[in-house]
C-alpha cells in the first residue's frame, strides 16, 4: 500500500518504524525539517520529502494521486486537518489525523464526516483509556481487550512465593481449575510464547488470556487480593491527565491532580468540577506526602518530562503499595526502563502507532479482510491479533491439533457467540467464530497465515 | 564496524562477479576460443572465495553510513582484483598491476588501457574486458540491492556510496524498487542500442562490445582505430546513447510516469544539453578548416564533446592534432563530466552548477551583507548540507588530483601528458594529450604510476569519499 505519513515527531517516527517493518508498504514521509527527513529517510526503506503537508506542491511531489493513506500526525491539530481535507481533494485516499485538543472533543463526529476522515486519533484520550483500563485490575501491567471487552489479556509479574513459581505450563488447570490461557512470557529481554513445558519462574512477566470472571478466578486463586482502588493522585495536569480524570469520574473514583501551573489549575478546576486540584509542584516530595501519597490507592505520574515520571514513580513505589502507573513520551530505553521496578508504564505514542497500524493493516486486506483487533503484547516483541473465522476458511471446521500451525504461534482463545472457550486439542473454529491468535512474528493478515 | 557484514556482502559481489564471467566463457565457446579452462578456473575461484564469505552470519544486520561506504570501497577493489584473473591468467597481459590497471579502468568506466596492440586479444577476452564497463555503469551494489534479499532499510547507505551526484534523491519510497527501475532503464537502452547498431551492418560482436562500452560511459574499443573506421551511420548511434547515459536516470523515469513539467524544471539537465550545444559549436567553427566539410566537421566534433562530456573516452579522430581552442574546451569538458544520477564521471554538472551558484551568492553577499539569499536549483532550496558536500568534494577532488600527478611526476614525462593523464583517469575519460591521446595508451607509465592510476579511477568513479574513508585511521578507530 501506498502511504503518506505528515509529520514527523515522535509519533510519526513511530508509526514509519512500525509500518516499514511489514515491508510491503510505499511509505512517504513528509517534514519541513530537512534534517529529520534526511534521517527518517536513511535509517527505513522509505522516500522523505521535505516540505507542508498542506502545500498542495508538496503532497504531489509525495505522490498523492496513488497514495492509499495519508496520515497527519504534526503537533498541529489544525494542519492536520486541513492537510487531511487537501488530501482527500487532491487523491482518493483515506485519511487519518491525529486531533487532541479536548474543544475539539465534541466536534470529532461532526468534523469525521464532513472532512472525509477514515479515522480519528487522540494519543492523550488514548493512553488516559488505557491508564483507566490498568486502574480498574490493578494487579496487571497491561491490559488488552479482545471480542469487544468480553475477552481480556493481561500482563503480571509473578511475584515472590507465588504458587505459579515453579510450576510448568502444563499443570496449571490441573492445579488451579481455572480456565485461562498463559500466551506469553517475559524473562529478561527474552520473549516467548511458551509450550505446556514451560517452567514458570517469580519475576517472569506472563500474559494470560480469559473471559473478565475467569481472569478474577485465577487471581483470587493465585493470592492476588482484589484490591479494589478507588482514588487516584496524578501529578502533571495536562491533557492526559484531564481525559483520565474524565473517564474515572464515571466510575466513582476520588481524583487529585497535582499541577505546578495556576492558570493551568483554574482551568482544570473549571473542566473537572468533581476533581480535587491541587496548586503545587509534584515533583517536591514534601508536596506529595503532604497530600498523603503513603494512603494513596494508585499514583500516575504524567509529567512531560519522561525523567522525572520516572523518578517520581520509583519514589512513590518505594513509600506505598500503590498502583504505579508512568508514562513515558520520548526516550527509549525500554530495556532499562523495563529493568527497572516500574509496575505499568504507558508510552502513548505506542499507543497511537498500534492504533494506526491496526487501521492500515486491516485496510491492507480488504478482500476478505478479517483483522478485528490488534494488539502489540509482550512489550512489542509479539502481537495478539483477533481474526473473524470466514466460510471458506482453511482452518474451520478442523480440530486444532490437526493443524499444522507455524512455529511460536498460538490460538489463545475462541469466541462463539457468548461463549469464550480457552481451546484445547479437540476444539475447532467454527465460521462465524472469532479467534484471538498470539504471535512473535509481525504481518498476519489472514487467518490461515497461521498455518505453516 | 561491522566487519561479517561486510565481508558477507562482498562475498555475494564476488559471487555475482563470477556469474558475470559466463557470459564472456560463452564467447569463447561460441568463438572456439582455446580458454574454456582458464575462464572456468576463475569462475571457480570467484565462486569459492564468494561462497566462503557470504557464509558468514552477521550477528546483527545493522548497517551504518560507515560501513556502507567501507563496503562499496571494498567491493570495487575486490571486483577490479578478480576481475582481471582472465587476463592475467590466460596470459594475454603477463603483469599483474597491467591487469589490475585494465580492469579498474573498465569497472570505473574509464576506458584507458594499456594494450598496444587491442586486436591481438581474444574475443572472449574483449567482452569481459568491454562488459566491465556495463557491469560499473550502474554499479554492481544497485544491482545487487536490486535482485537480493538484502536486509534493512539502510541500504540507502550502499546506494548513496555508490551513486554518483551531489545529493540522492529516490525515485520511489523503497531502495530496491528504486534499483530495479534504474537497471530496467538501463537495460531497455542498452538493448535498443544494439539493435540500432545491428541495424547499422554491426556483427553481433562488435554491437554487443560497442554498446557496453557506450552505456557504461566506458570507451574500451575493439579495434586499434577507435571507432574511426565504423561508418558514420554507427558514429551518430553511438553519439546519441553516448548523450543519452550521460543523463540523470530519474529524468527517464520522470518521462515514463509522464512528469514533463518536472522534466523541464530540471536545472542540471538544461545545463547538460545547453554545454553539449555550444561546445559542438565552438569546436565545428574551430576545426571547420581541418576537415573541409561541414558534415565531417559537425560529425566529429559532436562525436567527441559527447564522448569527453559523458566521459566515455571513444574516438573517431585523433583530436590530438585539433587547434587549441578545440582542444582546451575538450579539457574543460573532461572536468565537468556527464550529470549526478547517470552512468558518466568527472565533477557532475549539477555539481557545476552549484559552486556557480555559490560563487553568485558570495558576490551578493559582498554587495549586501545584510540580504539574506538561498541558492536554489530546480525551482527549490538547496540545503546547506549538500552545498557543503560539494565545497568539500571539490577540495577532496584536487587534493587527490595534486597528490597523484606528484607521484605519477617521478617519470619524467612531459607535463601535458601527466596532467591530462591524470584528468582522464579521475573523471573516468580515458584519453588525455599528447603521450596519452587517443591513439595512444597509458603503457608509457612505470608500475608505480599504473598502480596509482588504477586507486585514482576507481575513487573518481566512487566520487572520492568512500576511498578517503577506507585509508582514514578514524574509520578503523573503535
Amino acid at each position: 500500500m501506498n502511504i503518506i505519513i505528515v509529520g514527523c515527531g515522535k509519533v510519526g517516527q513511530k508509526i514509519t518504524e512500525m509500518l516499514s517493518y511489514e515491508k510491503e508498504h510505499n511509505i512517504t514521509v513528509i517534514d519541513h525539517r530537512y534534517s529529520v527527513v534526511s534521517h527518517l529517510a536513511n535509517e527505513y526503506d522509505i522516500m522523505g520529502v521535505e516540505g507542508s503537508g498542506t502545500s498542495i506542491d508538496t503532497l504531489t511531489e509525495a505522490g498523492i494521486e496513488n497514495a492509499d493513506i495519508l496520515i497527519a500526525v504534526t503537533g498541529s491539530d489544525e494542519i492536520n486537518l486541513i492537510t487531511c481535507l487537501i488530501a482527500k481533494k487532491a487523491g482518493n485516499c483515506q485519511t487519518i489525523a491525529r486531533v487532541r485538543k479536548p474543544e475539539f472533543g465534541k466536534e470529532i463526529a461532526l468534523l469525521k464526516d464532513d472532512l472525509g476522515l477514515a479515522m480519528v486519533i487522540n494519543p492523550e484520550l488514548a493512553a488516559a483509556t488505557e491508564i483507566a483500563r490498568v486502574l480498574k485490575f490493578p494487579s496487571a501491567i497491561q491490559i488488552d481487550t479482545f471480542a469487544k471487552g468480553r475477552v481480556e489479556l493481561l500482563k503480571f509479574k509473578i511475584p515472590e512465593s507465588s504458587p505459579l513459581d515453579n510450576l510448568k505450563i502444563s499443570d496449571l488447570s490441573a492445579k488451579l481449575d481455572c480456565d485461562v490461557l498463559v500466551c506469553g512470557i517475559e524473562r529478561g529481554e527474552e520473549a516467548v510464547i511458551p509450550r505446556g513445558d514451560f517452567v514458570l519462574k517469580q519475576g517472569d512477566k506472563i500474559s494470560i488470556v480469559g473471559a473478565f470472571a475467569n481472569v478474577t478466578d485465577f487471581f483470587k486463586k493465585i493470592g492476588f487480593k482484589p484490591h479494589n482502588i478507588k482514588d487516584t493522585t496524578i501529578v502533571g495536569g495536562g491533557e492526559t491527565a484531564y481525559y483520565l480524570a474524565k473517564i474515572l469520574q464515571q466510575s466513582a473514583f476520588n481524583v487529585k491532580i497535582i499541577e505546578k501551573d495556576s492558570n493551568r489549575c483554574d482551568e482544570l478546576c473549571r473542566l473537572l468540577p468533581k476533581t480535587t486540584i491541587i496548586n503545587g509542584d509534584g515533583t517536591d516530595t514534601r508536596v506529595l506526602m503532604e497530600e498523603g501519597l503513603e494512603y494513596a490507592g494508585s499514583f500516575v505520574s504524567l509529567i512531560n518530562i519522561d525523567e522525572e515520571n520516572i523518578m517520581l514513580s520509583l519514589f512513590a513505589k518505594s513509600k506505598t503499595n500503590a498502583k504505579v502507573i508512568t508514562k513515558i513520551n520520548r526516550i527509549a530505553y525500554d530495556e532499562v526502563i523495563s529493568g527497572l521496578d516500574l509496575d505499568t508504564i504507558i508510552y502513548p505514542k505506542n499507543i497511537t502507532a498500534e492504533y494506526i497500524v491496526r487501521f492500515v493493516r486491516a485496510k491492507n486486506n480488504s478482500v476478505g479482510s478479517n483483522i478485528e483487533t490488534m494488539h502489540f503484547v509482550l512489550d512489542g516483541k509479539a502481537e495478539a491479533l483477533e481474526f473473524k473465522i470466514e466460510k471458506d476458511s482453511p482452518v474451520a471446521n478442523v480440530a486444532l491439533e490437526e493443524l499444522t500451525l507455524k512455529d511460536n504461534v498460538l490460538v489463545a482463545c475462541i469466541n462463539r457467540g457468548r461463549r469464550i472457550i480457552i481451546p484445547r486439542g479437540k476444539d475447532v473454529m467454527q465460521p462465524g467464530d472469532t479467534v484471538v491468535v498470539v504471535t512473535v512474528s509481525s504481518g498476519f493478515k489472514d487467518i490461515s497465515d497461521i498455518l505453516k | 564496524m561491522n566487519y561479517r557484514l561486510i565481508l558477507s556482502t562482498l562475498g555475494k559481489v564476488l559471487l555475482c562477479e563470477g556469474f558475470c564471467m559466463v557470459l564472456p566463457l560463452l564467447c569463447g565457446i561460441i568463438y572456439r576460443e582455446p580458454y574454456v579452462k582458464e575462464f572456468l578456473i576463475c569462475i571457480a575461484i570467484c565462486a569459492v572465495i564468494g561462497v566462503l564469505l557470504s557464509a558468514l552470519k552477521p550477528k546483527t544486520k545493522s548497517l551504518f553510513s560507515k560501513e556502507g561506504y567501507i563496503t562499496v570501497a571494498l567491493s570495487w577493489i575486490f571486483i577490479s582484483l578478480f576481475g582481471s584473473l582472465p587476463f592475467y591468467i590466460t596470459g594475454h597481459i603477463p603483469s599483474f598491476i597491467d591487469a589490475f590497471f585494465e580492469t579498474a579502468s573498465g569497472f570505473s568506466t574509464t576506458g584507458a588501457s594499456i594494450l598496444t596492440d587491442v586486436e591481438s586479444l581474444p574475443k572472449s577476452l574483449l567482452l569481459w574486458r568491454s562488459f566491465t564497463h556495463w557491469i560499473g555503469g550502474m554499479g554492481v551494489l544497485v544491482f545487487l540491492v536490486a535482485i537480493l534479499p538484502l536486509s534493512g532499510g539502510s541500504n540507502v547507505y550502499l546506494i548513496k556510496a555508490e551513486s554518483p551526484g551531489p545529493s540522492v534523491s529516490k525515485l520511489v519510497p523503497k531502495v530496491k524498487e528504486g534499483a530495479k527501475i534504474l537497471y530496467a532503464i538501463y537495460f531497455a537502452f542498452t538493448a535498443l542500442e544494439i539493435v540500432l547498431l545491428l541495424i547499422g551492418g554491426l556483427d553481433v560482436f562488435s554491437a554487443l562490445t560497442l554498446t557496453f562500452g557506450t552505456a557504461g560511459t566506458g570507451g574500451f574499443a575493439i579495434l586499434n582505430s577507435g571507432i574511426a573506421n565504423y561508418s558514420p551511420y554507427v558514429q551518430n548511434v553511438i553519439t546519441v546513447f553516448m548523450l543519452i547515459f550521460g543523463v540523470d536516470f530519474a529524468i527517464y523515469y520522470l518521462i515514463i510516469l509522464r512528469k514533463f513539467k518536472a522534466v523541464l524544471k530540471s536545472d542540471e539537465f538544461k545545463a547538460y544539453i545547453g554545454i553539449v550545444l555550444i561546445s559542438i559549436t565552438i569546436i565545428t567553427v574551430n576545426c571547420l578548416s581541418l576537415f573541409g566539410n561541414i558534415w565531417d566537421t559537425l560529425r566529429h566534433s559532436a562525436f567527441q564533446v559527447a564522448s569527453i562530456m559523458t566521459t566515455t573516452g571513444y574516438s573517431t579522430t585523433d583530436f590530438d592534432l585539433w587547434p587549441q581552442l578545440s582542444k582546451t574546451v575538450l579539457v574543460i569538458l573532461m572536468f565537468v563530466g556527464a550529470c549526478a544520477g547517470s552512468t558518466g564521471g568527472g565533477m557532475k554538472v549539477s555539481r557545476i552548477i552549484l559552486l556557480l551558484k555559490s560563487i553568485v551568492k558570495e558576490i551578493r553577499i559582498m554587495a549586501h551583507p545584510r540580504t539574506t539569499f538561498k541558492t536554489t536549483m530546480n525551482g527549490r532550496i538547496v540545503d546547506h548540507e549538500t552545498i557543503r558536500g560539494v565545497n568539500v568534494y571539490v577540495a577532496a577532488y584536487f587534493a587527490i588530483f595534486v597528490g597523484a600527478l606528484l607521484i605519477i611526476s617521478l617519470d619524467n614525462l612531459d607535463f601535458t601528458t601527466n596532467f591530462t593523464a591524470v584528468v582522464a583517469t579521475i573523471n573516468n575519460i580515458g584519453p588525455g594529450f599528447n603521450l596519452v591521446g587517443p591513439t595512444k595508451n597509458f603503457s608509457v607509465f612505470s608500475d608505480l604510476s599504473k598502480f596509482v592510476l588504477s586507486l585514482v579511477m576507481l575513487t573518481g568513479r566512487l566520487e572520492i569519499f568512500p576511498m578517503i574513508m577506507l585509508f582514514a585511521p578514524t574509520t578503523w578507530k573503535k
